[in-house]
């Protein structure tokens, strides 16, 4: 019995909870009969479902969990390359290799992402502006269709399949393997700088300003107090020269084990959002010597933090403006968001570089980032994030399909213009929600 | 003294099971050598290679089908030799859970369940503890199950083979009490892994394989009592079960 008898399952967000069957491989030659033994309907290959949205789920169909194929297959701790099954979580690649010396040439805001996740989303993190994406330090994957069997790829690939898969939402194949480059750290720690500002105005100046001296860059921006729109605290940092090599520890401070009622998340988050931004006000910058997990994982602390969403769940909204456009549209977006009172307090906003990735579907291109949540009120929730959909529009901007969860196809087409590139590549056997949700 | 002489020498039987496993990457992190047994080869070899980067010292893939063995004390020298020095941990993971339902019209797998998790698992723990009652050091541990603690209806096959181990388990641990080697039976509940994937989920009373792994290992590093339930809410839990009257227990379905 290779599928699991039918379970709630969510993604990320928790706002839909379809039955699904899932198989669950343990061994990679389990994951080729899964495939087969699919039946009629499609499958979708998952991992740790950090996915917002409906981009890992399935109705009507089956998933293929990844998540428990966790071996390493191979580590060089001399030229920094590793080779992991796509189940393996970042976290576990980073308790690896963090103490001889290496780490990610880039993370995105949680270390509970498989392999796998990271290149069909092609993350990014903080230091996009120096690195790009997560896909360029990819050198090769395993990759699975039910068409062609197993093959291996990489960013030479002639082919077109690597560039679709990169950012590809799983829908080109199952990923099995993936092996990395790694990049040199002389400690795991990082000289950080928190820098308060009173305008998205002081925001892209700071960014501007920032950029050539520091790796790391990213700010907290207050979507909610009236009055003070565009306030928040910048962050920029670069890894200390010297220090110790310590991996993170996976105890988590605390977890929610239930779902928050669904007033709890902006009173608590706004009073210590308070706190600091005064404290920092009063005393100018802050400079602080910081492990690379609070800083590069600061939610990851609170285990299942999106049931503070409650039984309703939220939307996660994030879009990406051209540089031209930036600094007008951002401004437009945070007075949208204030003015409906539906913001939640932890948006966050970075500017992104223009280092390319071969990815088809990859969502990060040069300009500014806004992301934040919305907590689930049903209809007017989705006319807000509409008519946010429109700034992003006007301004060439594009949204990010692993956060998105309703976006409209005539959006999505806007945001990838050149989706019929992608679309030959998409493994017959393979679909999910969001796919068949953003067809013309 | 160079890294090899102080690494743990563990014997992990049965290391394609996820606690299994689970427990071998706590041995490799800390360099040990280890002989890992299993049916299937290329399976084995997927683990090794994991183990290996995971910092493990040396890692002896053993195929082997522990029921179809003429005598485990054979393997078990031979797996000794191959670490060359005295045995730290052997460990015992293996076992089916079966379907009890099939196995009520089907005689086949009804032997399946008990030789694999009694007759086959008893002869292998028995000789896991003559080796280290002949080292005088050591410690067997083996994985049993709170099902093993009441017959229900729903499980009786499963129950009774991991019940007789632990038993069996708890007099080997008090043949060796006179020397250095140990043995403990540690009895589990609910664990998340491939043998639990069709039954739903859910609820404080889960385990992962890295939890109950976490307790394993530190059980084979200093072994204590002879029975221990893991985690330990098991033994209230159990109290409540075992004490139940059947008049009433037999109206259940559990």
């Amino acid at each position: 019995m290779i599928f699991a008898p039918a379970t709630e399952t969510v993604s990320w967000g928790r706002v839909t909870r379809p039955l699904q069957e899932v198989a669950t491989p343990a061994f990679p030659d389990e994951v080729a009969p899964a495939l087969a033994a699919r039946g009629e309907g499609t499958v979708l290959p998952v991992g740790l479902r950090r996915s917002y949205g409906d981009s890992n789920l399935n109705s009507g169909g089956r998933l293929i969990d990844l998540s428990r194929m966790t071996r390493m297959i191979a580590f060089d701790p001399a030229s920094g390359v590793l080779r992991a099954d796509a189940g393996v979580s970042l976290g576990e690649v980073l308790r690896l290799v963090v103490p001889r010396g290496w780490f990610l040439s880039t993370t995105p805001g949680s270390r509970f992402v498989t392999l796998g996740g990271a290149v069909a989303n092609d993350v990014h993190g903080k230091n996009h502006h120096r690195v790009g994406t997560f896909s360029r330090s990819v050198r090769r994957i395993g990759l699975l269709r039910s068409d062609r069997g197993l093959c291996e790829i990489g960013p030479d690939d002639p082919t077109g399949l690597f560039a679709a898969t990169v950012g590809g939402l799983g829908l080109t194949g199952i990923i099995t393997f993936v092996e990395l480059q790694l990049v040199r750290i002389a400690t795991s720690q990082l000289d950080v700088e928190r820098i308060p500002f009173t305008s998205t105005r002081e925001f892209f100046t700071l960014a501007r300003e920032s950029t050539a001296g520091h790796e790391h860059t990213v700010a907290w921006i207050d979507c909610v107090t009236k009055g003070a729109p565009g306030r928040g605290i910048f962050q920029r940092a670069n890894w200390s020269a010297a220090g110790p090599l310590v991996a993170h520890r996976d105890r988590a401070l605390a977890t929610l084990p239930i779902d928050a009622p669904g007033f709890a998340l902006n009173a608590l988050t706004v009073g210590l959002f308070n706190a600091l931004y005064y404290r920092l006000q009063a005393a100018g910058a802050r400079y602080q010597v910081q492990h690379y997990a609070p800083f590069f994982y600061p939610l990851d602390s609170l285990r299942q933090w999106n049931r503070l969403y409650g039984r309703r769940g939220f939307y996660q909204y994030q879009c990406v403006i051209p540089p031209a456009a930036a600094e007008p549209a951002i401004e437009a977006l945070v007075q949208a968001i204030v003015s409906s009172g539906a913001g939640s307090f932890l948006a966050v906003i970075k500017t992104f570089g223009a280092e390319p990735s071969c990815g088809v579907l990859s969502f990060p291109r040069e300009g500014a980032t806004l992301a934040l949540d919305f907590a689930n009120r049903g209809q007017p929730t989705l006319d807000l994030l509409a008519r946010l959909d429109a700034i992003v529009a006007e301004a060439g901007g594009a949204l990010y399909p692993a956060k998105d969860g309703r976006m409209p196809a005539q959006m999505f087409r806007a945001s990838y213009p050149n989706v019929d590139k992608f679309t030959p590549y998409i493994d017959p056997a393979i679909s999910s929600d969001f796919w068949r949700r953003v067809q013309l | 003294m160079s890294g090899k002489d102080s690494a743990e020498r563990v014997i992990i039987l049965g290391a394609l099971s996820a606690i299994g496993e689970a427990s071998a990457r706590l041995f490799a992190a800390s360099g040990a050598r280890l002989v890992i047994a299993g049916r299937d080869a290329t399976r084995l070899e997927q683990v090794r290679d994991d183990l290996k980067v995971r910092g493990a010292g040396e890692v002896i893939c053993w195929p082997v089908d522990f029921t179809a063995v003429a005598d485990p004390h054979v393997d078990l020298a031979r797996m000794a030799e191959a670490l060359g020095g005295p045995v730290d941990a052997v460990l015992m993971f293996y076992g089916v859970l079966g379907d009890q339902t099939r196995a009520q019209g089907d005689i086949a797998h009804l032997r399946t369940i008990l030789s694999v998790n009694f007759s086959s698992a008893a002869e292998w723990a028995e000789a896991s503890a003559g080796l280290l009652e002949r080292q005088n050091h050591g410690a067997l541990v083996v994985v049993t199950s709170v099902a093993g603690d009441r017959g229900r209806q729903s499980n009786y096959l499963y129950g009774a083979a991991k019940g007789g181990l632990s038993i069996l388990v708890e007099g080997l641990a008090h043949r060796l009490a006179p020397g250095k080697a140990r043995a403990v039976a540690v009895k589990l509940g609910f664990v998340d892994t491939p043998m639990t994937a069709h039954i739903k989920k859910g609820g404080p009373l889960w385990s992962t394989p890295d939890m109950v792994g976490q307790q394993i290992v530190a059980i084979a590093r200093k072994p204590g009592r002879p029975v221990v339930y893991a985690p330990w809410f098991w033994w209230g839990i159990m109290s409540i079960i075992r004490a139940v009257p059947s008049v009433i227990f037999h109206k259940t379905k559990l």
